[in-house]
């Protein structure tokens, strides 16, 4: 009896899944637990398992290839037996899933297919990815070079015209203000342009990047956002880390000021608890534990791993998960547990010299500190002028949940303790 | 309450009619307040009884030609005052086919004329009619004179539509002002009845609005079959006496005076928006008097709705039709397709007909649009050739790149049937070539239009 393996959801948001690379070959034996391939989802690479024993048959996805979720990959069959019309084709999830996409961050583009994949008897199902579009506007797209799944038809039936077309903007187009903040890491995907001649060159969307460009979508249009911008004084802070690094010396690992500031931002939240919260349509919920999601840079986008219950860690151990979550997210190991949850977030982009900024929420969190570098700065301390190291965070809050004055008091309750770490032994 | 409805229409014409249609389908309560006959203008004394009409006008150009033909039909006898019958009974028949459809869709009719009250109410004698979720107002238009030139319609001489519809007799000479679709149609109509008709326009060409070959195209079939036609022209002064009109005309710097039996005001239309309530309901008008509407035809009083001519131009029925029923849907709690304003075709019933959708190629000039005109004359097309109907063309204006049609115009036999095709194409973006690769029966004058769109695309195969 043969199993068809299919491509599994691998994480609550995912649509498709990209074959990395197959670990189990045509004829491969295989139990049951047993990796088959690793898949890229929309958040990371995971590994695709065997759900029975026997024998890897008709694999049907090469190394590089996009499929929708639900689709079979390959069947595993008893050993000697004959494979029958069990598998049916994997469906292509996007057009351009073969390995030809440029600044690829898997595999080799151009691996070859692990096995000669032999023509399977059944009738490819229906390709459920067929865009409902105008001929002009397929014309128009063509074109422009715009990706007519990408785009939002507002004809009959969701079909896409002409209108849409003319709104969708054009590759190389400027993102808007929303994603330039969201993704302002400067990892350079698009290769520099060859002297082909070409205006432009056309870069598929990767599935984190189509991940991140949804989610955001329905963070600053839909939510009203409002900023509450402080400067702090970091001396303390600066004298606190040093010491604890010296403290902690050789027993390995140090504390960043990152790590102090989700300490801080924890803790701010625990007295704050207004502003520990999801927005849930009909209700908002208020969050008893603290987790904190913080902002990785990775290749091609960003993703927030989370510090659970970071009011209750000591800074040695958020100093330690922080650096290992932040580590495993950039080589897109993390699982979906280590990425969901968070009640409020922290994205620092200090050490990029950038003074100020603003994050956008990532619902339904109700808030997120953005964090600017700290710098010398020539202040009045006291009545006098002093030289003190100061630093800029910026809240942003979704005013269904959060009103000025309750961020503006958080927000001084995490300056005081910024100001003066001790008083987080309070 | 026997008096509350979920809708209430004011005004049972084109508009008003399939508004209520639709509404009653989309299960909701719905009255029609109507003063004079349902189907309003359009089915009494407008498309439907000229249509009627402009069929006589043709059988008798037809059998006068019929000789050539191989048929001899004698000397050819006119009679107005039985085509007028004729076209009566034909109205009625309509009228009554809406009056039929009301009752089958249990739409409620009320004879009377309605004035509208605040709170969404509608008074009609002592009665007053409440509507639980929308009045929709739908009064339509009427003809109107040249007063200041003192050319007031007296219905005998200087007379509009409503009354060439019941005359009895065709004038022995008529002066047609105004050569927009009314104007042409009675020019074609009167003059198969045998009078001398001189058509005026004061703009630059007949039929103004259409493209400027379709406009030259009548022009010079009017000429030829011994309509004179005077554009450009002023009309200064009119004099009506008790058996005559006196016209004085200025055209191309020259005065002329011109004497007709009746003149036929043929010149725009007033809305009728007067002693209906709208400013005691908060319903504003427009500087040109239409009533104001947001897009989802909503007036300026919240409730309100205005369909049909009054919600402003196009003047034509089958915008109406449409901005009934998508009211009607909108009042349902539905969302209506957006009505596609620059998708209204436009028909003159003459003949030859003139139909057109989009813009004219001037209006492509003066918008500088990158466009490519494909023409294909009905004289190379087998069927004219076959029915005698060689005048006339098709030309289709495409966009340069990507071949949307922007503009389509036909003159010719059938070319209110032959426009949609078009029509359908634009709603539905389709470009040239879609329109090309659709096989087109042999032989039919609709050929023409492929090759028009092979033409554009410098394809053309039967020319």
């Amino acid at each position: 009896m043969a199993t068809n393996v299919y491509m599994e959801a691998l994480s609550p948001t995912m649509e498709e899944g990209r074959v990395v690379k197959w670990h189990k070959r045509d004829g491969d034996p295989v139990k049951t637990g047993e990796t088959l391939a690793e898949v890229e989802t929309d958040k990371a690479v995971m590994d695709l398992v065997a759900r029975a024993d026997g024998v890897l048959r008709q694999v049907a996805a090469a190394e590089g290839q996009t499929v929708a979720v639900g689709s079979v990959v390959a069947v595993i069959v008893a050993p000697g037996e004959n494979v029958g019309a069990t598998a049916a084709a994997a469906t292509p999830a996007t057009s351009s899933g073969s390995g030809k996409r440029e600044g690829g961050n898997v595999a080799t583009a151009a691996a070859p297919a692990p096995v000669a994949v032999a023509p399977l008897p059944t009738v490819a199902p229906a390709d459920a990815t067929r865009v409902k579009a105008s001929p002009l506007a397929r014309r128009m797209a063509k074109e422009a070079g715009v990706d007519l799944k990408l785009v939002t038809g507002s004809g009959p039936g969701g079909r896409v015209v002409k209108k849409d077309l003319e709104r969708a903007p054009s590759p190389g187009t400027p993102a808007a203000p929303g994603a330039t903040v969201a993704a302002p890491f400067p990892v350079s995907r698009v290769l520099p342009p060859e002297r082909t001649g070409a205006a432009y060159q056309d870069v598929p969307l990767t599935q984190i990047r189509k991940t991140i460009a949804k989610r955001l979508a329905t963070s600053l249009g839909p939510i009203p956002h409002f900023f509450l911008t402080t400067e702090v004084d970091m001396e303390r802070a600066s004298e606190a880390r040093d010491a604890l690094n010296k403290q902690l010396g050789d027993q390995g690992g140090k504390v960043s000021f990152n790590d102090i500031i989700i300490k801080a931002t924890a803790h701010a939240l625990t007295k704050h608890p207004a502003c520990n919260a999801w927005f849930q349509e009909d209700h908002i919920r208020y969050w008893h534990e603290v987790h904190i999601g913080m902002a990785v840079a990775v290749e091609d986008g960003l993703i927030t791993p989370v510090i659970r219950n970071a009011e209750l860690q000591s800074l040695a151990d958020i100093g330690r998960e922080a650096k290992e979550l932040a580590e495993r997210a950039r080589n897109r190991r993390l699982q979906p547990n280590e990425y969901t949850g968070a009640t409020f977030s922290v994205s620092n982009l200090g050490m990029f010299d950038i003074d100020q900024f603003t994050a956008v929420i990532n619902p339904p969190e109700a808030g997120i500190i953005a964090v600017g570098s700290i710098v010398q700065k020539a202040v009045v301390v006291d009545g006098q002028p002093a030289v003190r190291r100061r630093m800029r965070i910026t809240m942003s809050c979704d005013h269904r949940v959060i009103d000025g004055a309750t961020g503006a008091a958080f927000l001084k309750t995490l300056k005081q303790m910024l100001e003066n770490p001790l008083a987080m032994l309070l | 309450m026997a008096n509350s409805f979920d809708v209430i229409i004011l005004g049972g014409g084109p508009a008003g009619y399939v508004a209520a249609i639709r509404a009653a389908q989309l299960g909701l309560s719905t009255a029609v307040i109507e003063k004079e006959k349902l189907g309003g203008v359009c089915v009494n004394i407008g498309c439907i009884p000229t249509k009627a009409l402009l069929h006589s006008a043709y059988i008798a150009s037809l059998l006068r030609e019929a000789k050539e033909f191989g048929v001899e039909a004698g000397a050819v006898k006119t009679d107005y005052g039985v085509a007028m019958q004729r076209s009566r009974k034909v109205s009625d028949q309509n009228s009554k086919g809406v009056e039929f459809l009301m009752k089958k869709n249990k739409v409620t009719v009320v004879k009377g004329a309605g004035v509208l009250q605040s709170g969404r109410k509608v008074k009609v004698g002592n009665d007053v009619y409440e509507a639980k979720k929308a009045v929709l107002i739908a009064t339509g238009s009427r003809v109107k004179g040249l007063p200041q030139i003192g050319l007031e319609i007296n219905k005998t001489t200087v007379i509009s539509s409503d009354e060439a519809l019941f005359l009895e007799k065709a004038p022995a000479s008529m002066a047609i002002i105004g050569a927009g679709a009314v104007g042409m149609e009675f020019a074609n109509i009167f003059h198969a009845f045998g009078t001398k008709v001189i058509l005026i326009e004061a703009l630059p060409r007949i039929l103004p609005l259409e493209d400027a070959e379709a406009s030259d195209t009548l022009a010079k079939s009017y000429k030829k079959r011994g309509i004179e036609v005077i554009a450009g022209a002023k009309v200064k002064k009119g004099t009506a006496a008790k058996d005559k009109v006196t016209l004085e005309v200025e055209a191309s710097g020259a005065t002329q005076k011109i004497e007709v039996a009746t003149v036929l005001m043929a010149a725009g239309r007033a809305v009728n928006t007067e002693n209906i309530g709208l400013a005691e309901c908060g319903v504003q008008v427009t500087d040109r008097g239409f009533i104001k509407v947001d897009q989802n035809l909503q007036t300026t009083a919240p409730g309100y709705y205005a369909i049909g001519d009054v919600a402003g131009p196009p003047m034509l029925a089958h915008k109406g039709m449409r901005e009934g029923v998508t009211v009607a849907e909108l009042v349902a709690g539905k969302k209506p397709h957006p009505i596609k304003y620059d998708n209204v075709p436009s028909v003159t019933y003459c003949h030859p007909e003139v139909a057109s959708i989009g813009l004219t190629e001037d209006q492509c000039k003066e918008r500088k649009l990158d466009y490519v005109a494909g023409r294909f004359p009905f004289s190379a097309n087998g069927r004219a050739r076959g029915t005698g109907e060689t005048e006339g063309f098709v030309k289709i204006l495409r966009d340069k790149k990507y071949g949307e049609i922007v503009g389509a115009h036909i003159v010719g036999g059938h070319a209110s049937e032959i426009i949609h095709e078009l029509a359908v194409a634009r709603e539905n973006e389709y470009t040239v070539e879609e329109v090309e690769l659709a096989i087109h029966a042999h032989p039919t004058m609709s050929e023409a239009v492929a090759q028009a769109a092979l033409d554009s695309l410098g394809r053309v195969v039967d020319m």
